[in-house]
């Protein structure tokens, strides 16, 4: 069978699973809705966390950004990894044992105020459609290669599927959909990566296989005249790793479709533990992808030093033509800068295998997989904004008095809308898919991050401090970022307003935007009022183990 | 983290666990969060080119530290996490 057809069997089989799950776990209340009913085990919902997490961007762009960056590609590996030591830490347990539903509801309760809640809502669905329009993306550019259907034809079809499973069965389908999604994802990452290490080493492990690759991949690069792969600071200065890493870091953290997954889990404890399942399942994914970029761009450049200009001829360098990601220049390649710079980074996983001359079901796999990637993401993101539309603004601002009938139905038509939004968002996109999601961290880590840390760990962060905290380091992030990407986002610009901020670029902006965050959340707080008592006392109850959220009666 | 626990009235004796917890709590959190910056930024960014002179497993060890290790090492620091606060927990 062709890899087509094979693609077919794959994705046709994976997707008739997460349609069957989704309808099965559907739902009737908005508790199920929103935390599945808080009855999902630690390793169940570290698996669905993992895949929430792990979306187009870790599994299509990740590999080939590394690919292309070499070491300075560790910044997505560690920002992306490292944030779950922070949310783990600091954000996770502590959440859980506060309850409620969504994002917001900590920020309005621990911040008695409705515009906390207001602007706390607010960031929650501008950072969650970023990121989901990059979802989107990925999901049309797997579809137009593998199934060779046209992009927008792909995206459409898979906003119908998270449709489906989204509106019927809220926070429940989309949990359990993600288990069986994270289990597609991760075969069809290190299938691939174990084939290839095992057909260039004769060695299975890719992570072992990597270090006798990287030797000879250093040596072709410096041989055509670029960089070695492993040398640090060749795209990114060290002060701009150092901020992406960090802003990733925050903004994983800070991510509202991450935190609300710890809010499905039994206890505090269990919230803990699902947190070192979730970065255990996702190192699986991590721990591969740089191997998987090193073995990609081995070939590639292998080939190139082999061939010369004729790689342009090559089947799989053809097939991507026909999809408009590998872009020759007019006179075609010359060098090897040129190759790289003609090949788009987010085919680099979808390629390979077929670069590699593996089996068709294992290219097909893989196409399977970063549907499932793709899917998993958007149903979670698609969640946090119509939970933050249907919960924090319909339910808690617009008409308080609605029943539990029409919160849900609310709900429903909310997620239905924003996947809509969401696919006009993919069909027209602002950029690489990593990069627009790099975006959403920024803002996250610029607008999150810093008020619940301090929501927690100071009593006295009060409510103007919040306000004045998040609404400062969100708009300096979304301003710097336009300015620093006019030529993507504004019409009619072919040039960024400003190149960078003090050396530091559009993606590590967010830690600037962090930092005044928490510059203005304490100074506002010490300049006005402490918070009233019985917000003390949450804080005072939420540090402290223990299970039901409501334990009214302990305090002393 | 050894709380002591005085055989005194039982809402006194509650507020000083309580205390006592918090610190510990703190402290654990501090401490893993200096390991999880030595590793993530201090090894893997900041020193880099002094650890690449060295090699592991065929590849500079800077590069490891940051495409590997760091990974591996916060995957530990979630684990010893939720060990450590489940053991103090039980106290």
């Amino acid at each position: 069978m062709s890899i087509q057809e094979w693609t077919w069997v794959t994705v046709g089989l994976t997707f008739s699973m997460y349609l069957y799950i989704g309808y099965r776990s559907r739902v009737a209340s908005t508790r199920g809705f929103y935390v599945a009913g808080q009855g999902v085990s630690a390793i169940a919902n570290g698996a669905a966390t993992a895949a929430d997490w792990m979306s187009a961007a870790s599994f299509i762009s990740m590999a080939g950004l590394i690919s292309f960056m070499g070491y300075d590609g560790s910044v997505y590996l560690l920002g992306w990894t490292g944030g779950y030591v922070l949310l783990a830490l600091l954000l996770a347990p502590y959440l859980r044992k506060f309850g409620q539903y969504t994002v917001p509801d900590f920020v309005a309760a621990r911040y008695y105020s409705k515009v906390a809640r207001l602007v706390a809502a607010i960031a929650a669905i501008f950072v969650s459609f970023t990121y989901v329009a990059g979802q989107m993306a990925g999901v049309g550019v797997a579809f137009s290669r593998f199934l060779t259907v046209p992009f927008e034809v792909g995206v459409i079809i898979g906003m119908a599927i998270v449709a489906f499973f989204a509106v019927l069965g809220g926070m429940k389908g989309i949990t359990y959909t993600q288990v069986a999604q994270y289990c597609v994802l991760i075969f069809a990452f290190t299938i691939p990566a174990i084939a290839i290490a095992l057909l260039l080493t004769q060695n299975p492990v890719p992570q072992v296989a990597m270090g006798e690759i990287l030797a000879k991949l250093d040596g072709i690069q410096q041989d055509l005249g670029l960089s070695a792969y492993s040398s640090p600071f060749s795209n990114f200065s060290k002060l701009n790793v150092f901020c992406v890493a960090f802003c990733l870091m925050a903004g994983t953290a800070g991510l509202p479709h991450v935190i609300v997954r710890f809010y499905t889990v039994k206890s505090v404890q269990a919230a803990r533990w699902s947190a070192f399942w979730a970065l255990l399942f996702i190192s699986i994914l991590y721990l591969t992808a740089p191997a998987v970029a090193i073995f990609a761009k081995y070939y590639i450049l292998n080939q190139f030093s082999e061939m010369g200009p004729d790689i342009q001829n090559v089947e799989w360098v053809q097939n991507w033509i026909a999809t408009g990601l590998i872009n020759f220049p007019e006179g075609g390649i010359t060098d090897a800068q040129s190759l790289l710079d003609s090949i788009n980074r987010d085919i680099i996983v979808l390629a390979t295998p077929e670069i590699a001359n593996l089996p068709p079901f294992i290219v097909a796999l893989v196409a399977a997989g970063g549907l499932a990637a793709a899917l998993s993401t958007a149903s979670g993101l698609l969640l946090v904004i119509s939970s933050s539309l249907a919960h924090d603004i319909y339910g808690k601002m617009i008409k308080p008095e609605a029943t539990d009938k029409e919160r849900l139905f609310v709900g429903r038509l909310m997620i239905f809308l924003a996947v809509i939004l969401a696919g006009i968002l993919g069909i027209y996109p602002l950029g690489f898919v990593a990069e627009v999601v790099a975006f959403a961290f920024g803002l996250a880590a610029a607008s999150f991050f810093p008020v619940i840390v301090l929501g927690i760990f100071w009593k006295r962060a009060n409510k103007q401090g919040a306000i004045a905290g998040m609404s400062i380091g969100l708009a300096f992030t979304f301003i710097m970022i336009v300015l620093m990407r006019a030529q993507n986002v504004i019409p009619g610009m072919d040039a960024p307003i400003i190149e960078n901020f003090f050396g530091i670029n559009a993606q590590g902006i967010g830690v600037i935007g962090l930092i005044l965050n928490f510059v203005a959340t304490i100074s506002v707080s010490l300049l006005t009022a402490p918070p009233p008592e019985e917000v003390r006392e949450m804080v005072e109850e939420i540090r402290y183990p223990g299970e039901a959220p409501e334990m009214a009666g302990d305090v002393h | 983290m050894a709380a002591e626990k005085p055989e005194q009235g039982k809402v006194k004796r509650e507020s000083i666990d309580r205390q006592a917890y918090w610190r510990s709590q703190i402290r654990r959190t501090i401490g893993l969060l200096i390991i999880w910056a030595v590793v993530g930024f201090g090894l893997s960014i900041l020193g880099v080119e002094f650890l690449n002179g060295f090699t592991f497993n065929n590849m500079p060890l800077g590069f490891w530290m940051a495409q590997q290790g760091a990974i591996i090492v916060f995957v530990l620091l979630i684990l010893s996490y939720a060990i450590l606060t489940q053991r103090a927990e039980a106290e």
